[in-house]
């Protein structure tokens, strides 16, 4: 179909990648050498990921360009492809990597577990992988690359391997990858429609009938719904992320959580193409639970990185079902609707992956200055660590979907979607999009809860232990990494209509349809369908807020005084504070805890009123592990006893079988 | 953007930044009525600013410098949200730079702003009460979105003056879905005010009060500040509520000086009413436990749902 020639970026690309893996078999080379490894090939790999990121920016608007690579297999040659969609998802891939590996070279010191030249070579495979998942252009490549992506990210997560628990949350994400890989090698399957074709080309071209291309569809959402974290394969995230070193947990929930929402899109828009109404619905009532689930949870959380993984379902749940929104108006041939919510989709993808990266970091600077995942134990940071405080304070606001920071203007595009759906002609789906944009709503408004949680139980208050205050701040390069990402907050957030104009390549591959006005609109206005119908300009808002903060100071200085004067708390007089007397991460999400207690499987733990020694605790857990995980597990050690019988451990017996099978074979090909 | 909107919007933002602490006024007078009890003057809320505004602040040792810009912001986001909500005109320049769902963002910014600072200090009162604020706020936004929905449906349309001039055309008559979306509001608007049944304005009483407790360490003109966007949140819902339910005399257009003269005396006398309506439902209503809150939120989000539904259903 597309002929096109290999252009320069997609040369610069494969560069990249053969870059990236290049660094990591230098820092194979050398494994121990720590300050080589951190103060060079880092830094070398932030330069390559900058790189990637500008050749992606470059290359966003340009016409597909393919290449064949003369690798793979005799016969079966690896494709290639960059058009727009892979340039959006590697321009997030390139300057996402850039700052985590950044801020790697200040992080990665001690080497209790893997050594610093292993990681080094896993890191940038890892890089490598997600990048060639990106321009696979057939179903061979992209398996390879995405298995590539799952072990390297496996051996990531298990850096501190001589951690039992540590090494038990590697095995279940290893786990839980290899049943989504099965349901999207099975969804190529299905595409190439008995062609025996698996390049993409084929696939797009090859005609699916009856209820195939709906096999397809269910088969790409569960297999990259488990990469992705939705209900019910979501169990790996809030395991994986807390064990993996902080840099590797941001670059797993920025950005390899994107490239199974690239898979998702890329399967339902580009190889299915015509999708079906209900599939939308589908997603979107997936979507949304998963993005109630994992906010609801996330609100109980004690430590602050099962927090914020819970918090990236949440987002990759509000995603999923802004495309089932996308995928709902292009079935019902809404074109600017439906680019609407797809540019709402792709915006949240960016924008997640600015803030969920900037906000794992700022978790990796608290945890390498006080040694404490847990909430319960930490406290007042900002005093301590003033510049991980502010730059975390951006993300968590962003976060918070709060104007005029960037995680705002996504859920505003999509609401607005949303908002336009009566325009439908089946009633039905007009009546389940109130309760979704109910849902989605709530979905925001608890993320609020959550932030705050975050964000005030570590960095404000008290010191909850002594041994806080000898906190330091990040170091340099951890400083210049997180003042990016948080830059990036800022400008996504100010500048929609830029970044609206940069998707629109994008979308106008998708859905065929773009949601930039004609004649460009103005600039500084974000008015996707015309300003009478609705308008946001987060500058405006930004500025104004600004100007009345600044002019409020100077006035009631100028017209009355500055003084201040320092004293105790005064907390309506109580003379006894300490630090215990706060809220706690338990306390905090007690109100949660209190309203959707069917959600939580909850064992706790009260004293009676006589108790000498009182002891209170509470242990939350997932019902799904209980009604679905263990049962499964159970299951499948049964059968695997059941089928143990006929392992004897003698040669006789295996001859015996051997035999047997050959004489069964003779029978029947006969 | 013309000098005359631009002059008429900083009308609007004046008027409100005037107006807000007197409605806080005339609500306790109201309130002093109907309870029998002899009224302090309406004027008091003035007085209290302005005394607070002269003097010394004390800060706690370890306040951060969230602390301080706290009410320097939310005072900013409020005054921000007094000129989108068209209270006396509507194709005013700034109204186009925010639509309803940008105005429940400013809210929720000025939310997070408050309930950031009160867990600064580390006091049991201030984590407290941004847990329950937080706890009232995660109910009540939804529930105020899903009223703007409403409302939006009818007019297709987020942005408020285009809302406000479409239900301004339509003929007179008691809407259902509109009726419903007016209750909930009504509601909303209780809770995220801090008013009685959700919480109690008067208290200082450790175990009841939400949004006092978030304030208690602050003094001085920064507690000057948050009284008065206080009174501006107030001042705002209530012109979100009359802009939407009761939109007449709100001037059309932004140059027209009569129509925007005589939008005051309505204001003013709409503001009456429904301060008097709110101190109303204050004198006859107790105050809930706070875990009987999420019942009444849930119900205005029910309602807010509903309405959304009648609307699509019956088309009115």
């Amino acid at each position: 179909m597309n002929a096109a020639l290999p252009s320069f970026p997609l040369y610069a690309v494969l560069g990249a990648i053969a870059a990236w893996l290049a660094i990591g078999t230098v820092g194979l080379a050398a494994p121990r050498q720590l300050r080589f490894v951190s103060r060079v090939l880092f830094p070398l790999g932030s330069a390559i990921g900058l790189g990637l990121a500008i050749v992606a920016f470059l290359a966003l608007g340009d016409a597909p360009s393919t290449l064949v690579l003369p690798l793979g297999l005799p016969d079966l040659p690896f494709h290639v492809r960059l058009d727009p969609l892979s340039a959006f998802f590697l321009l997030i891939l390139g300057s996402a990597g850039a700052a985590i590996s950044l801020f790697s070279v200040g992080y990665f010191r001690s080497s209790e577990g893997t050594a610093p030249g292993l990681i080094c070579f896993l890191y940038h495979a890892f890089l490598a992988a997600m990048a060639a998942v990106l321009v696979a252009d057939d179903a061979y490549l992209f398996m390879v690359a995405w298995e590539t992506m799952a072990l390297s990210s496996y051996f990531l997560v298990t850096t501190e391997h001589r951690i039992p628990e540590i090494r038990r949350a590697g095995f279940l994400y290893l786990l839980i990858a290899h049943v989504g890989a099965i349901g999207i090698l099975l969804c190529f399957g299905v595409l190439q429609g008995g062609t025996g074709d698996y390049s993409f080309d084929g696939m797009r071209s090859a005609t699916l009938h009856g209820a195939w291309p709906s096999a397809a569809f269910l088969l790409a959402l569960f297999g990259f719904g488990a990469k992705a974290g939705l209900l019910p394969l979501h169990v790996w995230l809030p395991e994986a992320h807390p064990a993996a070193p902080s840099p590797v947990s941001a670059l797993m929930s920025g950005v390899m959580l994107k490239t199974a929402i690239y898979g998702l899109l890329r399967v339902t828009f580009d190889l299915l193409g015509n999708p079906l109404w209900w599939w939308g619905v589908v997603a979107l009532s997936l979507g949304l639970i998963t993005a109630l689930f994992g906010v609801i949870f996330a609100a109980v959380q004690t430590d602050m990185k099962r927090l914020l993984a819970y918090s990236s379902i949440e987002n990759i749940g509000i995603i999923v079902a802004g495309i089932g929104l996308a995928v709902l108006f292009s079935a019902y041939g809404k074109g600017l609707l439906s680019a609407i919510a797809m540019i709402a989709v792709l915006y949240h993808v960016l924008n997640h992956a600015f803030f969920k990266s900037l906000l794992f970091l700022a978790t990796g600077s608290v945890l390498h200055s006080t040694r404490e995942r847990s909430l319960g134990k930490l406290g007042g940071l900002i005093h301590r660590m003033p510049w991980v405080a502010w730059l975390a304070l951006v993300g968590t606001l962003a976060s918070a979907g709060l104007p005029p920071l960037n995680g705002f203007v996504s859920e505003w595009l999509l609401l607005q979607a949303f908002l336009f759906t009566p325009s439908l002609p089946q009633s039905f789906v007009n009546m389940l999009v109130p309760l979704a944009a109910g849902a989605l709503v709530l979905a925001a408004a608890l993320a609020a809860y959550v932030m705050v949680k975050f964000y005030g139980v570590i960095f404000l208050g008290q010191p909850r232990e002594p041994n806080l205050a000898n906190a330091h701040d990040a170091g340099r390069f951890e400083r210049v990494a997180l003042s990016y990402l948080a830059a990036g907050c800022v400008l996504l957030g100010v500048f929609p209509t830029a970044v609206i104009e940069l998707l629109d390549p994008v979308s106008r591959m998708l859905v065929g349809a773009s949601a930039v006005p004609a004649g460009g609109g103005s600039w500084l206005v974000l008015a996707p369908i015309s300003e009478d119908r609705a308008s946001y300009s987060p500058m405006v808002v930004l500025l104004a807020i600004v100007v009345v903060v600044l002019v409020t100071v100077y006035v009631v200085h100028r017209l009355y005084h500055g003084r201040v004067r320092r004293a105790p708390p005064w907390d309506c007089g109580f003379p006894l504070q300490t630090s215990r007397m706060q809220d706690t991460a338990e306390g905090f999400g007690q109100p949660i805890r209190q309203v959707f207690e069917p959600f939580f499987r909850m064992e706790r733990e009260l004293p009676s009123p006589f108790d000498t020694a009182p002891r209170y605790s509470v242990r939350i857990a997932d019902r799904f592990w209980h009604a679905l995980y263990l049962p499964v597990a159970k299951a499948a050690d049964a059968l695997a006893r059941l089928v143990g019988f006929i392992q004897q451990g003698r040669i006789s017996v295996y001859l015996t079988y051997s035999f047997v099978t050959l004489l069964a074979l003779l029978a029947f090909v006969r | 953007m013309t000098l005359a909107g631009l002059l008429s919007q900083v009308l609007q933002v004046a008027l409100a930044l005037a107006l807000a602490p007197l409605l806080v006024g005339w609500i306790n007078q109201c309130r002093a009525w109907l309870q029998n009890r002899s009224a302090p003057s309406m004027f008091l809320p003035y007085r209290t600013i302005r005394k607070l505004f002269m003097k010394d602040a004390v800060v706690a040792e370890n306040a951060s410098p969230i602390f301080r810009t706290m009410p320097y912001v939310v005072f900013g986001a409020m005054c921000c949200a007094a000129a989108i909500v068209p209270s006396l005109a509507t194709d005013l320049p700034f109204a186009r730079a925010a639509d309803a769902i940008a105005l429940v963002g400013l809210f929720a910014l000025a939310r997070v702003f408050i309930s950031l600072a009160a867990m600064d200090i580390g006091t049991s009162f201030g984590s407290l009460g941004a847990r329950r604020e937080m706890f009232i706020g995660f109910l009540a936004e939804p529930a105020l979105l899903m009223v703007l929905f409403t409302a939006s449906l009818i007019s297709g349309s987020t942005s408020l003056p285009t809302i406000v001039e479409t239900l301004a055309h339509r003929e007179f008559a008691i809407y259902p879905s509109l009726a419903l979306a007016g209750v909930a509001f009504a509601m909303v608007s209780l809770a995220e005010n801090a008013r009685i049944p959700v919480d109690n304005p008067a208290t200082h009483l450790e175990l009841t009060m939400i949004h006092e407790a978030m304030v208690l360490e602050y003094s001085a003109r920064h507690l000057a500040l948050i009284e008065w966007a206080s009174a501006l949140k107030l001042f705002n819902y209530s012109c979100i509520g009359l802009a939407i339910f009761m939109p007449v005399g709100i001037a059309e257009g932004s140059t027209n000086w009569l129509a925007i003269m005589a939008a005051v005396p309505i204001l003013v006398a709409k503001l009456m009413v429904g301060g008097f309506a709110l101190a109303l439902i204050e004198t006859l209503s107790a105050k809930m436990r706070i875990f009987r809150a999420p019942e009444f939120l849930g119900t205005a989000f029910l309602l807010a749902v509903l309405a959304m539904l009648v609307n699509l259903l019956l088309g009115s």
